[in-house]
């Protein structure tokens, strides 16, 4: 029994254990606090669903060796582009939703691609530069969005006539159509699960579960954990990394869309710019390394993560009688992204 | 007392790197401005002694070292290199340690400049005194010219040609007032003959002044001409220690190398068929450290064939080089089929495999499974291990075989591990290099080229790996291509041998040659090469 215990914990990991633990007591301690578990609970799982793309987002360029994804936010304007034009066009419903994919994705498989050229001729510094990308075209489009030819009233500044408001809503368009999908809570609405986002959450994770499961998978893994070994092996190094940044990209672009539907809202401009940390950051806290993630990183990291973003706000809050919870979130956050940082070192020795 | 003592005296000085035994029983002694030329063929174990005597920290930071040190009379325990100059040891580097942006006399007084007093050193204590330039020039000028080599010493360290940094070098060690003791590992390697010869003359002189010198190198002659002792390392053992007298050249060459020179390498029965399955003509391959310039040889179907030859000379470029690895040049033909040169997958397609000599860093992936390693370059290149779903539009990895393929080399090679799920970097380097074989018996090749496939590895894994590439090769009739540093391991395996000097093959000789033969080869002397055309196999 005992070694079971100890196989869990080092299967775990310590760091996993203690906000597990932390995240625990917080749930106990809310009822004391005045804070309803049950509608928190389901507050988690919401912010779950609508995060898990994203996280999942990061899996690919870990598994090749590109680091982690602080360029999400290119996938992320893929998506936004996605969902201002089914507004344009009207398409409402699943439809509407479904519009927006398609029209995303293209889109960042193309915007995937240069980014990945760009990725290729900066091989161990990847991180670094993503970041910029990231940044980067986040201006570009800050632009963009004031020049684009985007004419519907219910996007546009009212006062100018011309270009795409900050803050545009879903509400009519495609507002919660995965969310409440099969969703089922409790009459008095303190509890609510949204099944068609979690539906949609975990055929992504199964699609890039499979893919790591085929040839170029293994090949795109393979190259992640030593280049060399995957070269010598005959592997087009270049063009496993650009499949599989093309690939965190379109996920990038997916991820917002999921997001938005729950959220009920588009946020452009200065929206995107710091979309990356929270999941950089989730992935990390659920055991991934610089160079190796799996499925279960996703789904445990992203629940450890958006739990406490969740719970300290209502619990701590209510403990210490003070706002203490977006310092918080920001030790916890930038702490575990610092930590996997300082880690990487060890094992590239 | 003090004058009857030698120098520097070593008892039963031995040494292990991680239960991989590199020293044994060493003992010997060195008188007063006496030259003592050691020689081995790399991997004797000559660095590691010469780091236990410089007391450098990778030798206290893997166990320590057994035996005894005597300096002066005294035991010596340096703990560090900086203990070791102190007590007035020097040593000139094979890697030369110049600041390149630094001209010849910064480099020669580095931390040990002339200074002149400022009023600043009231204040700030000695470190702020100014540098007496014209002192330091002086100094510099000195001891270059008292090895009897002129060089600028206003030039700056990146400016100057290889040969003038070695001096340089020299120079800096001679300049310290108290050195009694001066190791030079391989100073004559990178030197041009003339210049050599300069080295060797002040050399000559240093000793004459009471200065003793270790001097390691391959240039047997040299070694002979110079010294006044010869040591001869094989194995991490003193084979000989003679006069120049009583020996020479041929007789330490075929020492280096043969633990007996009449030793029978394998008896191999003759072998009939001659197809040729591959043939590199004016082969050139840039890779660092060992680059090859221009090699022509042909290998035939069934045949193991080894490749010999000094570190650096460019042994190991070559079968990179066909792998496509590093850049390369020239003509390389398969089964009559030209194999596209820098393009690994071309290279791989033509039913060639290959063990890196880079074990961590080209053969394994350390962070994946066994069975991972295993499968990986069959499931990539021949589509192995996958299963075809969707009419083949979905190539989906088989677990099942690759399990399977592992656990058949696992028992087969007698891998010790504890499953075929553990991660490579976990297993001892003999098992690496099993994994490593595996992977190239699982895509069953042709040829197989195996690069250094006992570096180290324990004499038992050795025994197991040579032994499976012989069977490989009897059974499966698959054409070996071995890269050795191990002449004796060569012999005793191979049917001919390559041997590689400066990036070319110099002489292909059957296995049967005497040990002798090759060592000449291998150090470059002309007096072997007496018959510089490409001895055939069937001789």
């Amino acid at each position: 029994m005992g070694g079971g215990i100890r196989k869990f914990i080092e299967n775990a990991g310590w760091p996993r254990i203690i906000i597990g633990l932390f995240l625990l007591s917080l749930y106990i301690a809310a009822p004391f606090v005045n804070v309803r578990v049950l509608s928190s609970l389901s507050d988690t799982l919401v912010r779950v669903g609508m995060n898990g793309v994203l996280v999942l987002a990061m899996v690919p360029m870990v598994q090749s060796g590109c680091g982690l994804n602080f360029g999400l936010p290119l996938g992320i304007i893929a998506g936004l582009l996605g969902a201002v034009t089914s507004i344009q066009f009207q398409v409402k419903g699943l439809a509407g939703f479904g519009f927006a994919m398609l029209v995303a994705l293209p889109i960042a498989a193309a915007l995937g691609f240069f980014y990945a050229q760009i990725l290729n001729r900066v091989k161990g510094e990847e991180m670094m530069i993503a970041t910029y990308v990231g940044f980067s075209s986040v201006a570009v489009m800050c632009m963009a969005w004031l020049l684009l030819p985007f004419n519907s009233p219910v996007m546009i500044w009212g006062y100018g006539g011309s270009g795409l408001r900050t803050t545009i809503s879903t509400e009519g368009y495609w507002r919660h159509v995965l969310s409440d999908f099969l969703a089922f809570g409790s009459d008095t609405g303190a509890f609510y699960f949204p099944t068609g986002m979690f539906i949609f959450f975990f055929l992504m994770l199964f699609l890039v579960w499979a893919f790591f499961r085929t040839k170029t998978g293994t090949a795109v893994t393979a190259v992640g954990s030593n280049p060399e070994f995957a070269r010598a092996s005959g592997v087009d190094v270049n063009r496993m990394r650009t499949i599989s940044v093309m690939l965190s990209t379109v996920l990038g672009a997916m991820g917002i869309l999921i997001y938005e539907q729950s959220f009920g809202f588009i946020q452009l401009y200065m929206g995107p710019l710091y979309m990356a940390f929270p999941a950089v950051a989730a992935i990390l806290l659920g055991g991934a390394s610089v160079n190796k993630a799996t499925m279960t990183n996703v789904v445990a990291g992203t629940f450890l993560f958006q739990g406490i973003l969740t719970m300290t706000p209502s619990v701590i809050n209510s403990l210490l009688q003070s706002d203490m919870s977006e310092v918080i979130r920001i030790i916890v956050s930038n702490g575990m992204i610092l930590y996997a940082l300082t880690r990487k070192t060890q094992v590239k020795r | 007392m003090a004058k009857d003592e030698p120098l520097l005296r070593m008892e039963s000085v031995g040494k292990e790197f991680f239960g991989n035994r590199v020293l044994a029983d060493v003992s010997f002694s060195l008188g007063h401005g006496e030259i003592l030329g050691l020689v081995g063929e790399n991997g004797a174990g000559k660095s590691t002694l010469m780091n236990i005597l410089f007391g450098m920290p990778v030798i206290a930071g893997t166990g320590g070292y057994e035996g005894k040190v005597f300096f002066e009379g005294k035991e010596a325990r340096f703990s560090s290199p900086f203990d070791a100059i102190d007590a007035g040891v020097g040593m000139v580097h094979q890697e030369f340690s110049l600041l390149p942006g630094f001209t010849v006399t910064e480099n020669i007084l580095l931390n040990r400049e002339s200074t002149k007093y400022n009023p600043l050193v009231e204040i700030f204590g000695g470190r702020i005194k100014t540098l007496d330039r014209q002192d330091m020039r002086r100094r510099a000028e000195s001891a270059i010219s008292e090895i009897g080599f002129s060089i600028d010493p206003m030039m700056l360290a990146s400016e100057m040609p290889v040969g003038h940094k070695q001096f340089t070098e020299i120079a800096r060690e001679i300049d310290r007032k108290n050195t009694k003791l001066l190791v030079l590992d391989e100073p004559t390697a990178v030197l041009a003959e003339s210049e050599a010869e300069i080295l060797i003359q002040s050399l000559r002189g240093i000793s004459k002044k009471g200065i003793s010198i270790i001097f390691i190198s391959h240039r047997l002659q040299e070694v002979v001409d110079l010294c006044g002792k010869i040591l001869v390392l094989r194995d991490g053992r003193i084979v000989s220690e003679t006069r120049p007298g009583e020996t020479d050249v041929f007789r330490i060459a075929s020492q280096m190398v043969g633990r007996n020179v009449e030793t029978a390498p394998s008896h191999r029965p003759p072998r009939g068929d001659t197809e040729t399955i591959l043939e590199a003509e004016r082969l050139w391959v840039d890779m660092p450290g060992e680059t090859v310039r221009e090699a022509t040889f042909s290998v035939q179907k069934g045949e193991i064939f080894g490749i010999g030859g000094l570190a650096g000379q460019g042994k190991l470029g070559i079968a990179n080089g066909i792998m496509g690895l590093f850049a390369a040049g020239g003509s390389v033909k398969v089964k009559g089929r030209n194999v596209r040169l820098n393009d690994p997958a071309h290279s791989l397609s033509h039913d060639i495999a290959f063990v890196s000599e880079d074990r961590r860093g080209v053969g394994l992936l350390l962070e994946e499974s066994i069975d991972w390693n295993m499968a990986f370059t069959a499931m990539q290149v021949q589509d192995k291990f996958v299963r075809k779903l969707l009419g083949g539009l979905l190539k989906w990895r088989d677990n099942e075989a690759m399990r399977a393929a592992a656990q058949e080399y696992i028992e087969g090679l007698d891998i010790k591990c504890t499953s075929h799920k553990q991660r490579a970097v976990e297993l001892s380097g003999g098992n690496q290099q099993k994994v490593c074989l595996a992977k190239a018996f699982v895509v069953s090749p042709d040829i197989l080229f195996v690069s250094e496939p006992t570096r180290g590895i324990d004499v038992g894994a050795k025994k197991l790996v040579l032994d499976t590439l012989r069977r490989v090769n009897e059974e499966r009739g698959t054409t070996i291509i071995i890269t050795s540093s191990e002449l004796e391991e060569l012999r005793s395996i191979c049917d001919r041998i390559a041997i590689v000097d400066n990036g070319r093959v110099i002489g292909i000789r059957p296995a049967t040659d005497p040990a002798a033969e090759f060592g000449l080869l291998m150090v470059g002397s002309d007096a072997a090469v007496s018959d510089p055309v490409i001895v055939g196999g069937e001789d």
